[in-house]
């Protein structure tokens, strides 16, 4: 009995080290439960624990991956998968611009999703996403927090800041970077909260969206800052890509 | 042989230009059939429509036929410059604050092509007041960055009316300059005028207040407790003064189409020395005439129209005066021509507003009275350069771009006897603000002006910038001379 428990730990850190070792850039989001920008008074959302990529994909990674799948380079790439914006910085198949630490960006939900895929891992629910990015510095939501949407909120207009390098925003309560600051990211359920684009409209039409947070009674910062996101993926379509919008992936916690 | 070919080639060549005048005539021009219902009147032809920026407007319709117009407007997130020494991200239609100007006829049809620069960061769309259907546009046009909507829609009620961004956050999509106007002409056209310009109204809210320097953030605070450090005409302070400002010429007729953007105030629209003869009230049918201040909604529109009688600078102001001498919402209309002394005599005093009364009074100093972080110049260049910049924002209104001063209200600073007579007069006034008679060049002026909440820097600066532009006696103004006349007793 003692043996097998001994072999059984063993195997566990071996495993887990393993795990460690394949998963060195990602970090663990615990999870909980929040009151989603979307949610009806008081709905909150649970969301299981995930691990996250600490980094969103950079240019060199991305080229990694067509290198390793040609299906999708830029002139092999299918259509129905990926508009004339896909990669459209890129000088030819295997040449990108800018720096090779930038995120990669131009990059559709379907091409996000494979390259997600060949790593074994997945595009995060937007649930995840925005859960994982409630955090500033120093604690798990700081959604509150006026310096944490006024951060935001200058992004907003800062421009082009799809240049800079990964890892230049500030490292998160859970050791995850660039969740605001650099680019918009994909999520896998990216559509299915609907902004129709006539935003005043989309309060009669989901008046959870509204009420839900009026009756969180926070600021409207807060609700500003998170609307864009929202607003941003209703624009968006799985076959388009845009030159501020890029990608991180995630993974479940196997138990 | 030659000869004839060439003869019959001139012949045909004369038919076919026949032919076309004939038919630019019955397809181009008004037909004598009316219709009741403006659905009803048929398009023909296609036409790429004339778009232009801020303060012109493109030719008029006259009498053409309504047509498939196609509109194609580009939206661009960019810097730009609020006042001297102040940068803003604008978010703008066609790369202007506010918009390019779109002129259309009741009828038309027009083919709306909006595109979102790949640059941008946001989603973005357009809903037109000129529009009947569900959010004037809105959600058909809601376009990603990097893409293209295509959307059509007719006119059918002439007027001028309001375009915007309505993407959630509509209030910051406003905020940053993403409105513009759409004139729709009646039948036949607005009976022609000499002159027409394009004014809208916007306010700003900045981390910074009025005039801080640097790249000033939207503060979404401010905006929420409608708090404005700036409220401009055409996107930024001084958009139409100095020499760019409006011009006209005596006996000439003025036609302006006056937009307000907000996102949040309502304009007091008026033209110091000016009374108009004709306002579309809310950019509808509706014309009263002999009207002095023209209320113009937030989301609304007027067309104003007044004959200029006689020469001189005419100030466009939201008659909510702090705006204008505090925050910008000022432009100037110069019109040149014969003096005509039965109109406007001159020794009348007249057409002058004193904002602050008769006694003098001061701006509020916070406390310290030092703003934080103060820049200071380091060379004689940067003390010109950051006392132009102050000159630009505190000054102007009343002493104009090139310090001539308007004559008969505000003295000019320009080749001035009294101001290069007295640097520590000239120093005081600043500090403290003067009231009552003062001769300047000949002339006598009756004026107010306030004490202004400068630091000594500022000051310094600015009447460095005075006295070595114009003409003026080129005097180096220090910082330790405006303390010394600050702490005299």
């Amino acid at each position: 009995m003692k043996l097998y428990s001994t072999t059984l730990f063993l195997v566990c850190s071996i495993l887990f080290f393993k795990a460690t070792a394949q998963n060195d850039s990602m970090a663990l989001v615990k999870g909980g439960v929040y009151l989603p920008l979307y949610g009806a008074a008081g709905q909150t959302v649970k969301v299981d624990p995930f691990m996250m990529d600490v980094y969103p994909v950079t240019n060199e990674e991305y080229l990694k991956f067509v290198k390793e799948n040609p299906k999708w380079k830029k002139s092999n790439v299918i259509s129905l998968f990926a508009d004339k914006s896909y990669l459209t910085k890129w000088e030819n198949d295997t040449t990108y611009t800018g720096l090779p630490n930038a995120p990669a960006t131009n990059v559709s939900w379907f091409a996000a999703k494979k390259y997600c895929e060949c790593q074994g891992k997945r595009l995060p629910k937007i649930d995840e996403w925005e859960f994982a990015a409630m955090a500033n510095e120093k604690v798990a939501d700081a959604r509150r927090i006026e310096s944490y949407n006024q951060y935001i909120l200058s992004w907003y207009e800062t421009p082009r800041t799809f240049n800079n390098p990964i890892g230049e925003s500030y490292k998160n309560y859970y050791g995850i970077y660039d969740l605001h600051g650099l680019v918009w990211e994909w999520t896998q359920d990216f559509n299915t909260v609907l902004i129709t684009g006539e935003s005043r409209k989309d309060g009669d039409k989901n008046p959870n969206l509204f009420c839900g947070s009026a009756t969180i009674g926070a600021s409207d910062l807060m609700n500003y800052a998170a609307f864009m996101r929202y607003a941003f993926r209703g624009s968006m379509k799985a076959r388009y890509s845009s030159q501020n919008l890029g990608f991180r992936c995630v993974k479940d916690i196997e138990i | 042989m030659k000869f004839k070919i060439k003869q019959t080639s001139l012949k045909n060549v004369a038919l076919t230009i026949g032919a076309m005048a004939l038919l630019t005539s019955c397809v181009n021009t008004q037909s004598d059939k009316t219709y009741e219902n403006a659905v009803d009147i048929p398009v023909n032809q296609e036409m790429v429509a004339e778009l232009t920026d801020p303060p012109f407007v493109p030719t008029p319709v006259g009498n053409r036929l309504a047509k498939k117009l196609i509109v194609d407007l580009e939206i661009q997130e960019r810097e730009g410059e609020m006042v001297s020494g102040v940068k803003y991200i604008y978010w703008t239609f066609g790369g202007t604050v506010p918009g390019s100007f779109i002129r259309t006829r009741v009828g038309d049809e027009i083919e709306f092509r909006l595109k979102n620069h790949p640059d941008n960061k946001l989603p973005h769309n357009i809903d037109l007041h000129a529009v009947n259907g569900p959010g004037g546009g809105a959600e058909s046009s809601f376009v990603a960055p990097g893409h293209e909507k295509v959307f059509s829609f007719k006119t059918l009620n002439p007027g001028l009316y309001v375009y915007h961004c309505a993407t959630a956050p509509v209030g910051m999509h406003i905020a940053n300059g993403m409105y513009g106007l759409i004139l729709v002409e009646p039948e036949g056209g607005l009976p022609p005028v000499d002159k027409e310009y394009y004014i809208m109204q916007g306010d700003f809210y900045t981390e910074g207040k009025y005039g801080e320097r640097g790249l000033q953030a939207f503060d979404m605070q401010k905006a929420i407790d409608e708090n404005a450090d700036y409220v401009v005409f055409n996107g930024h302070v001084g958009a139409m003064t100095g020499d760019n400002a409006l011009t006209a010429n005596v006996g000439e007729t003025v036609r302006l189409f006056v937009g307000n953007g907000g996102p949040n105030l309502v304009s007091s629209f008026h033209v110091i020395g000016e009374i108009f003869d004709k306002v579309y009230v809310e950019g509808g049918d509706l014309v009263n005439d002999n009207v002095q201040t023209t209320l113009i909604p937030a989301g609304g529109a007027a067309i104003v129209e007044f004959r200029v009688d006689v020469p001189g600078s005419f100030i466009l102001v939201d008659h909510s005066i702090f705006r204008a001498f505090n925050k910008g919402a000022l432009a100037v209309l110069n019109v040149q021509g014969e003096e005509n002394e039965k109109v406007f005599a001159g020794e009348i005093y007249e057409g002058i507003y004193q904002p602050e009364g008769s006694v003098i009074q001061s701006m509020p100093t916070s406390g310290s009275s030092k703003p934080k972080e103060e820049i200071k110049a380091l060379s004689f260049e940067e003390k010109m350069k950051f006392g132009k910049d102050k000159y630009m924002a505190t000054c102007v209104a009343c002493h104009q771009g090139n310090g001539q001063g308007i004559e008969g209200a505000f003295p000019p600073l320009a080749n001035a006897d009294y101001l290069n007579a007295d640097v520590d007069r000239a120093i005081d006034i600043v500090l403290h603000g003067k009231s009552g008679e003062i001769t300047v060049n000949g002339k006598k002026y009756n004026s107010v002006m306030t004490a202004q909440a400068l630091s000594d820097e500022d000051v310094a600066n600015v009447l460095t910038y005075v006295y070595n532009s114009w003409g003026n006696n080129k005097t180096d103004v220090t910082p330790e001379m405006v303390n010394a006349v600050r702490n005299r007793k």
